[in-house]
């Protein structure tokens, strides 16, 4: 792992401005920010861990925990909520059987709120990596999900 | 690989050399690929017209052009013909033989044109649609003309002629003074006069200066920053490179938000062709100026929209804003002095540089100049983002351009301003839009979100909502806001499950004067707007919550029932494989189901899954 971690901080010149960027790259690799890579991060660019962490940890795109094959992303934006999004929200959670925030244990999907993503229009929206659902119901969800399942060749 | 172009003359030759090129006569198909047509499946339908092209031979005679959004995402995929304009909608990937044969042949596919609801009648020509007929579209527009990842289509339609013009024939002065006189005001929200911030950042002492392009976009329910740098990344990227040479800036950084992969790509697809041209990088078009531009992706924190928690954040520190008694045109950036602008602010500037700041003051209002993109969204008929001059009513975008309610259900309220912003009831309708008046009536222009809501939803629930919102995304640094927030929400929770008391409304009251007050940043001290302006317009509803304990939109889970209406009910089923739980029992063909209340979840699922009303909810 730590080859991989000091080629990402090589990549920006060891620069600790970067280190948000850096912690992208990061968990772009993993899904999720290892603690070994955090570590590994602090002692290459000399910032204490302590600060890394407090970055990890402020911002929404960060896991420290390991993510699922596959991120569900539901939309509670404005224009989502007041369309029903939380509905939507509520049967994932059902049809998953994990709360928001979760990764289902055989680590396929992990399922996450977003207060946004900028496509109003389709709302509700669901977001799988980089695939839009748009005008989600509670009746396309397990349609939705369907697909992966045949893609894993789990069904 | 063009070579780099070294004065403003090889720019005029190479534009020469484009627009012949692109000649508008030829026949071209556009089609947006925008998030919303993307998600609508535009890509499919693009490569169904290329394969219908080169099976029919047609190679050089029709031409396919991705472009990026148009604006009327509820229409998705949606396609332009030029020369003619004419408008389809919803496409799908085998209308485009059918769109082809009569392209060719002459007249149009009518059964693929948007009809209008009144006279159910197709209408032809885009700029004829109601929904594009009251927009002015001076910023956005040419998102629909270019390829966003093609800087030659830019250049084509007179791409960099604002930046050749602002380095050869104006003085810095000049710049800020034509921007200031323009009377261009800051789109991010807070409504800023943008020469004068420029101003005060050349003015700053410093040598090294920052100059940024704020596209964090984080409001809920604004998506027009998005679409613009993916659009048209290039207006972006030109408007910035004046600003850079007005304020004597020569590094720049463009901050977007890691949910908007395509504007990150588009973004930096536009860098590297502008360096590559000669147009970003040393001595631009050989005037001796030097300016080169970095991408930051956000790590998804809304309070890094705010400038000083964008530049902490930008440092590879916590976003955590700062007070402002020092501005950021002084002490911004590694504490040297710093300009930033919202996505749309820079977008406007080559425009007026263009075009002159006398032309630009004859659009809008007194104090409010020049167009503003929104994203009109939520329970409106036509979905999407509408470019209108400052001035125009709340009614006409909404009903006019936005044709009304959806489902014909009754309008209840609009939301500006995102979670800084209020709710404005039917009685504001004709309230002229611009920063001032939207400011005056307890709301706010924000960075253009506009959520239409109807009698479906419940303003104690937006409340509740805005605040859970920014419960979350408060950064903690500043007690007001991390633990007034809190309490608010608390407040709100007791009222929406029934457990609301009296004088809960005068204590948020109370509460929300605080936060105004002493909050350390923009996001504390309009967090009360949303709770202050339904409070103030919708007093009856959190009086319905708190006296008579019933939600009267009937979205409050804890105040409200769910039941078969049975003379509507046929027994066909539907809901009874739809609920979770097994509470509602089938009767028996054409007899109405029952429900059990005590295992209902109120989950709504039979609600949304009846197409015959036959669930309802007191």
């Amino acid at each position: 792992m730590s080859d991989r971690v000091v080629s990402i901080v090589e990549k920006y010149h060891h620069d600790r401005g970067q280190l948000v960027a850096i912690l992208q790259d990061i968990q772009g690799e993993y899904r999720y920010l290892p603690k070994e890579a955090l570590v590994k991060v602090s002692q290459i660019l000399s910032i204490p861990l302590s600060q890394v962490y407090n970055v990890a940890t402020f911002f929404k795109a960060f896991s420290l925990n390991p993510r699922g094959e596959r991120t569900i992303n539901v939309c509670l934006g404005t224009a989502c909520h007041v369309r029903g999004a939380v509905r939507v929200l509520e049967k994932l959670e059902r049809s998953l059987g994990i709360k928001s925030g979760e990764t289902t244990p055989n680590l396929k999907f992990t399922l996450e709120t977003v207060n946004c993503m900028g496509a109003c229009a389709l709302g509700p929206v669901v977001r799988v990596d980089g695939e839009y659902f748009g005008q989600m119901s509670i009746e396309k969800v397990d349609h939705m999900l369907e697909q992966f399942k045949v893609e894993w060749g789990t069904k | 690989m063009r070579q780099r172009l070294s004065s403003v003359d090889a720019l005029e030759a190479l534009r020469q050399e484009l627009s012949q090129s692109r000649r508008r006569d030829k026949l071209t198909i556009v089609i947006c690929h925008g998030t919303g047509c993307q998600a609508y499946g535009c890509k499919k339908v693009a490569d169904s017209f290329l394969a219908k092209i080169s099976q029919l031979g047609l190679e050089g005679k029709v031409v396919v052009r991705a472009t990026g959004c148009h604006g009327f995402c509820e229409r998705g995929p949606v396609a332009v013909i030029q020369p003619g304009d004419v408008f389809y909608q919803r496409l799908a990937p085998e209308d485009a033989g059918e769109i082809l044969d009569k392209l060719l042949r002459g007249g149009v596919v009518d059964r693929l044109l948007y009809h209008d609801p009144v006279t159910g009648k197709g209408v032809i020509k885009y700029h004829d649609i109601p929904f594009y007929k009251k927009q002015v579209r001076l910023v956005f527009g040419n998102n629909g003309e270019i390829d966003p990842t093609s800087i030659e289509d830019y250049i084509a339609i007179g791409g960099y002629s604002a930046l050749s013009k602002a380095l050869f024939h104006m003085s810095p002065d000049e710049i800020i003074e034509e921007v200031k006189r323009s009377g261009l005001r800051g789109r991010g929200g807070g409504g800023f006069p943008t020469g004068i911030k420029w101003e005060s950042c050349r003015n700053a002492t410093g040598e090294l200066k920052y100059v940024i392009v704020n596209a964090d976009e984080g409001d809920p329910g604004a998506y027009m920053d998005r679409s613009l740098l993916e659009g048209n990344p290039h207006s972006v990227l030109e408007g910035l490179i004046i600003g850079a040479y007005a304020i004597g800036a020569h590094e720049g950084y463009i901050y977007v938000r890691h949910e908007y992969p395509l504007a990150v790509e588009n973004a930096r697809i536009a860098i590297e062709q502008a360096r590559e041209l000669g147009l970003l990088g040393r001595n631009i078009l050989g005037s001796g100026f030097d300016f080169d531009v970095r991408i930051t992706r956000g790590g998804g924190a809304f309070v890094c929209g705010e400038s000083t928690a964008l530049m902490a954040s930008l440092e590879g520190r916590v976003g955590e804003p700062r007070a402002k008694y020092v501005h950021t045109v002084e002490r911004g950036l590694w504490d040297r002095p710093t300009n930033l602008n919202n996505v749309e602010t820079w977008a406007n500037v080559p425009l007026i540089i263009n075009r002159g700041a006398d032309w630009y003051r004859t659009i809008g209002t007194e104090n409010s100049k020049g167009t503003k993109i929104f994203s009109l969204v939520g329970k409106v008929n036509n979905t999407g983002l509408v470019e209108v001059p400052m001035g125009i009513t709340l009614r006409e975008i909404i009903f006019d351009i936005g044709g009304g309610i959806k489902g014909g259900k009754k309008f209840k309220a609009v939301q500006t301003g995102g979670p800084s912003g209020g709710c404005l009831p039917e009685g504001l309708l004709d309230l002229p839009v611009d920063f001032d008046e939207l400011t005056k009536a307890g709301s706010m222009m924000g960075s253009g979100g506009m959520i239409v809501m109807d009698e479906t939803t419940c303003m104690v629930d937006v409340a509740k909502y805005f605040l859970t919102f920014l419960e979350e995304e408060s950064c903690g640094k500043c007690v007001p806001c991390r633990e007034g927030i809190k309490r608010m929400k608390q407040i709100l929770d007791d009222i929406t499950e029934g457990k609301g008391r009296d004088g809960d409304l005068e204590l948020l009251q109370q509460i929300s004067g605080t936060l105004v007050d002493s909050s350390l940043c923009a996001l504390g001290s309009t967090a009360p707007n949303p709770i202050l302006t339904t409070i103030r317009y919708f007093r009856d509803e959190y009086e319905a919550h708190i006296k008579d304990k019933r939600c009267p939109a009937g979205v409050c889970k804890a105040l409200i029932h769910y039941y078969i209406i049975e003379e509507k009910c046929p027994g066909c089923g539907l809901c009874v494989k739809a609920c979770p739980q097994g509470a509602i029992t089938f009767m028996g063909k054409k007899k109405p189901v029952t429900l059990d209340e005590s295992r209902c979840i109120k989950c709504g699922a039979c609600y949304d899954v009846c197409k015959l009303g036959a669930i309802g909810v007191r």
